[in-house]
C-alpha cells in the first residue's frame, strides 16, 4: 500500500492525465465485451460463458483479415461482422434449444463451445501466441497532453469505442429494433403476442453482442498477443463488470467498466498488490448494497 | 453319432501297439487307452503351449517401454506442451530407430493437464498405474511439476522434470525424491549469469535506477528476487526504486505501463514469459517505455517471443532460452534445423530442455541395461552425456541434488534478426557453481 504515491499522482497532472487516460482506455475495451454480454442477459435472461471465446474469435478473424488486407479498418470490420455470423449460427442451432432450461445446461452447451473454439483456433491459426503488430498509421510517439503520455493508437480505440457505443445507445434506444430488443427484455410473451418474431429477435440480439465482441477483439489485436484461451480472462473481467453495473444493463455495463479502469489505473500507483482484491471486494459490496447492480432494475 | 473321446483317441495313435496288446489282454488295453489318453494330453498341451508360448516371449522382449508424458496441450500455454513433447519424440524417433533398448522401443504416452496442477498429478498417477508407464517424462509448468513430484515420490517411480526451472523443486532437500529429476535449466543459474551481466552492462551506461515488472506467481517473484540479489551483489549502487506484478495472462498492461513510468527508472528487469512478454512489449512500445530505458528481459531471446513481438525496441537485453546461434556449434545447428525441418516451426526453450531429458532417460537404461526405476535413477545421478545444449559439448546431471549443470547459459544484447544475439556472453560455471553454493547455504539448503 503506497497512499503517499497515489496522493503525490494526484497532485500532479501529468500523472493524472496519464493514468486517467489509462483508466479510459482499460474501460473502453471491457466495456465493449461487457455490453454484449449484458445485452444477451437483458435480453435472453441467459449468460453467454461464451462470450470471451468471441472475443478470442475476433481478434484472430482480424488477425487473418490484417494479414491479407494489411488494412485495419478492414479487418476490424471482419472481425465484428465474422463473429457476429458465428454469434448467429451459435444461436440457432445450439443455444436455442436451451433456452428455459436448467441454467447447468446452458452451462455445458457454453463450455463445450470454449473447448471447441479453442481448439479449432489451435487447428487454423496454431497453439503458438501471435500478434498482429502495430499499424503504420499509429506508429508514431505518444502525444504529450498536460505533461501527460497518451498513445495516439489509445486515443483512437477510446473514439472507437465512444463511436460503438454512441450507435449502439442510438439503436437501442431510437430505432424500431432497439424498442423490440427492449420490449422482449421487459416481456418476451407481450411482445410476441403483439406478432413480433422474437425468435428472430433473440438471434438478431447475439448478433450484436457477437458483433461487439468481435469488434473488442479486433480494436485490441494490436496490442494484445493471441492465444488460444485467451477469452478467458476477459470474461471474468466482464462479469464484475456486469455485476457491478447491473445484469442487463448496457449503461451499467459502461460504468462498471469506466469504474474497474479507473480502480486499476489509480490503484497501481496507490495500492498496486490489492488492485484485484478492490475490485472484487466491490462487486461483493455491490452484491449486498444493490444486488441488481448500480444501474440494475430491481426484479419485481 | 459321435464316437467316445478315447477311440477317437486311438484312432490318432499309430495302430501297431494299441491293437497287439488289446487283442492279448483287455486290461491291458484299458491301461494303454488311459496311458495313450495321458500322452495325447500331454502332447497337445506341450504343443499347444509352445505355439502360445513363443510369441509370448517375443512379445515381452519388444514390448514397448512406456514413458508417460503429462504436459499442457490446452489453453494459454497449450505451446510448452507441442513444442516439448515435438522434442521428446525427435529423441524417440531416434533411439527406435537405433533398435531400442534389446529390441524394446519407446513409447510416449502424452496427456493434457490443461495445466491445472491437480489434473496434472491425476494425469500422472493414471499413466502409471493404468496405462502401464514405467518412467515419466514431466514436461509441466512448475505449479504442476510440484504435484507430479508427490506422485513419483508416492508411486516410486523414475520421473524427469524437463520444463519447471524453479529452483527449490531440486535445491531444497525437504522436497527431495530420490527417483526424480530436472533436466531444465534452473532460474538460480539464469539469475546469477544475469545478475552478474546486467551489473556489468548498469556500470557501463551508469543506470542506477531499477524497476521490475514481472508475473504475480511463484516463478515470477522467486525468479526476480534471485535476479535482483545477484544485480546488487555485483554492483553496490543499484537502487530498486519499485517492483510492480501483474497478474498471470493479464490482457491489458496500461496501468502496469503508466506505473513504471511514474516510477522514472532507468533500467528494468522483467521475467514476464511466452505470450504475456509479447503483450507487454507491444503494450509498452506504443507509451515509449522503452525510449531511453534499458530493458532486461531474461525469458525473450525465445523464437516464440522473438518473432511475435513486431517491433523490438534497441535497449534490449535477455537471456538465452534457445537459440539456433548459441551455443554456435555444428550440433546444435543441426539439432535446430532438423527440428524446424520436422515440425515447420523453430524450436523453443521447452524443447531442448526435454530433449535433453528424454536423452538422458535412454542414456541411463542402456547404461543400467533396464527400465527399472531405483537402477535408473542410481545410473543418472552424476550421469554426463554429449549433448548440443551443453556449454562445452555435454551436460551433466549433478549426483547431490538431480538436476543438471553445464548446460549453455548466457545473457546478450538482442537483434531483431537471426542470430538475434550476436555477441552472447556466456556465464562461467565455475562462478555459477560458487554463488549457488553459497545461496543454497543461506537458505539452509546445504
Amino acid at each position: 500500500m503506497d497512499i503517499n504515491a497515489l496522493f503525490e499522482c494526484l497532485a500532479s497532472a501529468s500523472c493524472v492525465v496519464t493514468q486517467a487516460s489509462t483508466g479510459l482506455i482499460v474501460g473502453a475495451l471491457l466495456f465493449l465485451v461487457a455490453a454484449g454480454l449484458t445485452l444477451i442477459f437483458g435480453v435472453l435472461k441467459v449468460i453467454n460463458f461464451a462470450h470471451g471465446s468471441f472475443y478470442m474469435l475476433g481478434a484472430y478473424v482480424a488477425l487473418t483479415a490484417y494479414r491479407t488486407t494489411e488494412s485495419y479498418l478492414i479487418a476490424t470490420l471482419a472481425a465484428g461482422l465474422g463473429v457476429a455470423f458465428f454469434a448467429v449460427v451459435f444461436e440457432r442451432f445450439f443455444m436455442r434449444k436451451v433456452y428455459g432450461t436448467d441454467v447447468l445446461m446452458q452451462l455445458l452447451v457454453c463450455y463445450a463451445f470454449i473447448l471447441i473454439l479453442d481448439d479449432a483456433v489451435k487447428i487454423i491459426w496454431g497453439a503458438e501466441f501471435q500478434s498482429l503488430g502495430m499499424p503504420e498509421a499509429f506508429q508514431r510517439p505518444p502525444l504529450m497532453i498536460g505533461g501527460g503520455i497518451i498513445p495516439v493508437f489509445y486515443l483512437y480505440l477510446m473514439l472507437a469505442a465512444a463511436l460503438i457505443a454512441a450507435l449502439l445507445w442510438f439503436v437501442l434506444t431510437k430505432t424500431r429494433l432497439g424498442k423490440v430488443v427492449r420490449a422482449a427484455a421487459h416481456n418476451p410473451t407481450m411482445t410476441s403476442l403483439l406478432g413480433i418474431n422474437t425468435s428472430l429477435v433473440y438471434a438478431a440480439v447475439f448478433a450484436l453482442g457477437g458483433l461487439l465482441a468481435g469488434l473488442a477483439g479486433g480494436l485490441a489485436a494490436p496490442v494484445r498477443s493471441m492465444s488460444p484461451g485467451m477469452g478467458f480472462s476477459i470474461l471474468i473481467e466482464s462479469f464484475i463488470v456486469t455485476v457491478i453495473g447491473g445484469m442487463g444493463s448496457v449503461s451499467g455495463a459502461l460504468l462498471g467498466a469506466l469504474l474497474i479502469g479507473m480502480l486499476r489505473s489509480f490503484g497501481s500507483i496507490g495500492f498496486p498488490l490489492f488492485v484485484e482484491g478492490i475490485m472484487f471486494l466491490g462487486m461483493g459490496l455491490v452484491l449486498i448494497l444493490k444486488p441488481s447492480g448500480l444501474l440494475g432494475k430491481e426484479p419485481r | 453319432m459321435l464316437k467316445p473321446i478315447h477311440d477317437q483317441g486311438d484312432a490318432l495313435l499309430p495302430t501297431s501297439t494299441a491293437s497287439l496288446s488289446a487283442s492279448l489282454n483287455p486290461q491291458a488295453a484299458t491301461r494303454a487307452r488311459s496311458t495313450r489318453r495321458k500322452l495325447l494330453k500331454l502332447s497337445a498341451s506341450v504343443i499347444g503351449a509352445s505355439s502360445l508360448a513363443a510369441p509370448f516371449v517375443s512379445r515381452a522382449q519388444n514390448k514397448p517401454i512406456k514413458i508417460g508424458m503429462p504436459t499442457i496441450l490446452s489453453g494459454r500455454v497449450a505451446m510448452l506442451g507441442i513444442s516439448s513433447s515435438n522434442a521428446a519424440k525427435m529423441e524417440v524417433e531416434k533411439f527406435n530407430a537405433a533398435g531400442g533398448l534389446n529390441g524394446r522401443p519407446i513409447e510416449l504416452v502424452i496427456r493434457d493437464s490443461k495445466g491445472q496442477p491437480q489434473e496434472a498429478a491425476r494425469v500422472a498417477r493414471e499413466l502409471v498405474t493404468a496405462d502401464g508407464c514405467e518412467l515419466l517424462l514431466d514436461a509441466e509448468a512448475s505449479s504442476g511439476a510440484f504435484a507430479v513430484h508427490e506422485v513419483a515420490r508416492d508411486l516410486g517411480v523414475l520421473v524427469m522434470h524437463t520444463n519447471s526451472e524453479t529452483s527449490a523443486l531440486t535445491a531444497d532437500p525437504k522436497l527431495r525424491v530420490p527417483t526424480a529429476f530436472r533436466s531444465a535449466r534452473q532460474g538460480i543459474h539464469d539469475a546469477v549469469v544475469g545478475g552478474a551481466y546486467a551489473a556489468q552492462v548498469a556500470k557501463e551506461k551508469g543506470l542506477r535506477r531499477w524497476m521490475s515488472v514481472s508475473p504475480d506467481y511463484a516463478y515470477g517473484r522467486d525468479t526476480t528476487a534471485e535476479f535482483l540479489e545477484y544485480l546488487k551483489y555485483f554492483n553496490k549502487d543499484i537502487e530498486v526504486t519499485g517492483q510492480v506484478w501483474p497478474k498471470l495472462f493479464q490482457a491489458d498492461y496500461s496501468e502496469i505501463i503508466t506505473r513504471l513510468l511514474q516510477g522514472k527508472p532507468q533500467a528494468i528487469y522483467s521475467a514476464l514469459w511466452g505470450g504475456d512478454l509479447t503483450s507487454f512489449m507491444d503494450q509498452a512500445n506504443i507509451y515509449a517505455l522503452f525510449k531511453d530505458r534499458q530493458f532486461f528481459a531474461v525469458n525473450m531471446a525465445d523464437y516464440a517471443v522473438l518473432t511475435a513481438v513486431k517491433s523490438v525496441p534497441a535497449n534490449l537485453h535477455s537471456g538465452n532460452r534457445y537459440l539456433r546461434s548459441f551455443p554456435n556449434t555444428a550440433a546444435n545447428h543441426q539439432w535446430s534445423d532438423a527440428y524446424a525441418a520436422k515440425f515447420k516451426e523453430l524450436p523453443l526453450n521447452w524443447s531442448w530442455e526435454n530433449a535433453v531429458g528424454m536423452q538422458l532417460l535412454i542414456a541411463a537404461m542402456r547404461k543400467a541395461n533396464s527400465t527399472d526405476s531405483k537402477k535408473m535413477a542410481e545410473v543418472l545421478r552424476g550421469l554426463s552425456i554429449d549433448s548440443p545444449f551443453g556449454a562445452e559439448g555435454k551436460i551433466t546431471m549433478r549426483a547431490e541434488d538431480h538436476t543438471v549443470i553445464n548446460y549453455a547459459v548466457g545473457w546478450g544484447a538482442l537483434a531483431t534478426k537471426e542470430p538475434y544475439m550476436a555477441n552472447p556472453v556466456a556465464g562461467s560455471w565455475k562462478q555459477i557453481l560458487e554463488l549457488e553454493a553459497a545461496w543454497k547455504k543461506s537458505k539452509g539448503w546445504a
